[in-house]
């Protein structure tokens, strides 16, 4: 485990080839009194690694949505750059190349498990056949093939969520964004969903991009882990885990895994007594 | 379930048979079922009839097509603009309160006694309703839908066509049934109280004339073509309702 402060972070990750820049990037929204703008995330200035598996963990309410959103071009910044692929990510265009998986379920209750899967490569207009093969390696890929053919209400919800994961998957993407995937799934269902999902990440050597509010999760699952603070979120904190890249869930048991953990809350505690503070209304002037 | 409703209906025509029967019920206010069912069977041999019949049909067919698509258009518009909507919500929720029928005369007198004020009449009538059912079908859309489309990289065609259709569609066919049901009662209740054809025309002349058996045949026509119509919207009601439940469940 090595830490690095803020002021070390563009520096240091831009020795590694940068797939992800973001820089001075900031984002408000209108205040809810209508006066105003409330600053809600950065500045941030980060460069993720080609290939990294990279978690950004903070406070409720911190931004981290709002992150994701704005990686994906989901929305505008209202300053700095975001660059992927060292072009340049404009907000209401999502580039080609980026998937993501929401926490909400967002399954298409009317499709089948094997049309959800083809939905995306069907729009794009792929040719039949390589949609069956695409679709059919995701089904075994996500152990899915015996539900091909049922519709997402037969389905439990990791089954559901991994039927999600499934339809980005089939779509190669070369950033995966996770937006808390499995906050709505028992901690047993997690555990072995992050084994999946570190399959995942080595068969398709993409860049994946983690938003959670699992510390465990982020301390099992990633390379690097970005602490945010407190509204607006900006990250105070990266933390190499040093884990290998053959990684899974048996690293639980591993000393270091607890003492991640450990370290993961002593840096968000503060920022998260203030986060409670700010929902309070009772921070200090 | 299905049993039960079938069994709760049985019984009460068996009762309304038996009221009239016995004479409980005054026969010029109202023939036994058996007898209606007879009346109608004989309607239904008369050529004439399918005269008055298609176009009491194709008045409301118009309606019912112009109002769905309307009031799904209208919806659409007004649920995009908040503003809007916050000032279109009193008419909207207070518009049954208004007498629709109270304007066919006036358009009689203007456009005369042809199938024009009858459909104007009946898509007055129906719009509404399908106006909050597509705005309800909305605010359900999950949003996370959004931005999937835009994931997609949908235009705002495809994701009408792709994901807010065939999502919302569950609570879009309760509309289209009310559409039907309030087509029905705009053409029929049109052609009760002025036309020179049609079902409507043809109930009001029977109940003119006393001929009670013959209103009644022509009413049970009406109510056995309404429930028809509203069965087959069911099936593609329930096909969707089921599977957007497991995600209510979850």
């Amino acid at each position: 485990m090595r830490l690095a402060t803020a002021s070390q972070m563009v520096a240091e990750t831009a020795t590694a080839e940068a797939h992800v820049e973001c820089a001075a990037l900031t984002r408000s929204f209108p205040a809810v009194n209508g006066t105003g703008e409330l600053p809600v995330l950065g500045p941030i200035s980060l460069s993720i690694r080609r290939g990294e598996f990279f978690s950004v963990i903070g406070p409720s309410g911190c931004g981290k949505s709002t992150f994701m959103d704005v990686l994906a071009g989901l929305t505008t910044p209202t300053g700095g750059t975001v660059r992927f692929e060292d072009k340049p990510v404009v907000g209401g265009t999502v580039p080609d190349g980026i998937g993501a998986v929401f926490q909400q379920d967002a399954s298409l209750p009317w499709l089948s498990v094997w049309e959800n899967i083809a939905f995306g490569l069907r729009r794009r207009g792929t040719d039949p056949v390589e949609i069956k093969r695409l679709v059919d390696y995701a089904l075994g890929f996500m152990g899915l093939t015996p539900f091909a053919h049922a519709y997402p209400n037969q389905l439990s919800g990791g089954m559901r969520q991994r039927t999600c994961i499934a339809r980005t998957l089939v779509m190669k993407p070369r950033l995966i964004l996770l937006d808390e995937p499995f906050a709505a799934l028992d901690a047993q269902t997690r555990l072995l969903m992050g084994d999946e999902l570190l399959r995942l990440w080595r068969e398709t050597n993409a860049t994946v991009v983690l938003i959670t509010h699992a510390l465990d999760e982020a301390a099992m699952l990633s390379d690097r882990v970005g602490a945010m603070s407190a509204r607006p979120g900006r990250f105070i904190e990266l933390i190499e885990t040093g884990w290998s890249r053959d990684r899974d869930s048996t690293i639980v048991s591993d000393p270091g895994y607890g003492a991640l953990s450990s370290r993961l809350w002593s840096v968000l505690r503060k920022e998260s007594m203030k986060a409670l503070d700010h929902s309070l209304g009772t921070e200090k002037e | 379930m299905r049993r039960r409703r079938i069994l709760l209906v049985a019984t009460v025509v068996a009762l309304l048979e038996a009221a009239c029967r016995v004479g409980l019920i005054d026969p010029n206010t109202m023939v036994p079922p058996s007898s209606m069912v007879v009346a109608l069977a004989a309607l239904l041999r008369e050529e004439a009839i399918y005269t008055d019949m298609a176009q009491t049909f194709f008045a409301v067919g118009v309606s019912v097509v112009v109002a769905t698509v309307a009031g799904f258009l209208l919806g659409i518009l007004i649920h995009s603009f908040p503003r809007l909507r916050r000032a279109v919500a009193p008419i909207l929720t207070s518009y049954y309160a208004i007498p629709v029928f109270a304007f066919y005369p006036g358009l009689a007198a203007v456009m005369g006694l042809g199938p024009g004020p009858i459909i104007i009449t009946a898509i007055f009538n129906a719009v509404v309703s399908m106006i909050i059912a597509t705005m309800d079908a909305l605010d359900r859309f999950p949003r996370v839908l959004l931005k999937l489309a835009h994931m997609h990289h949908f235009s705002w065609w495809q994701r009408v066509i792709h994901l807010q259709l065939p999502a919302i569609a569950s609570n879009l066919l309760p509309g289209i049934k009310l559409v039907v049901a309030y087509s029905f009662i705009g053409v029929i209740g049109s052609e009760f109280l002025m036309a020179a054809a049609g079902v409507g025309y043809k109930i009001s002349y029977a109940y003119d004339n006393f001929n009670v058996p013959r209103m009644y045949g022509l009413m049970l026509l009406v109510i056995v073509v309404v429930v028809v119509i509203n069965s087959l919207l069911s099936v593609p009601e329930r096909w969707f309702a089921a599977r957007a439940l497991g995600r209510r469940a979850e």
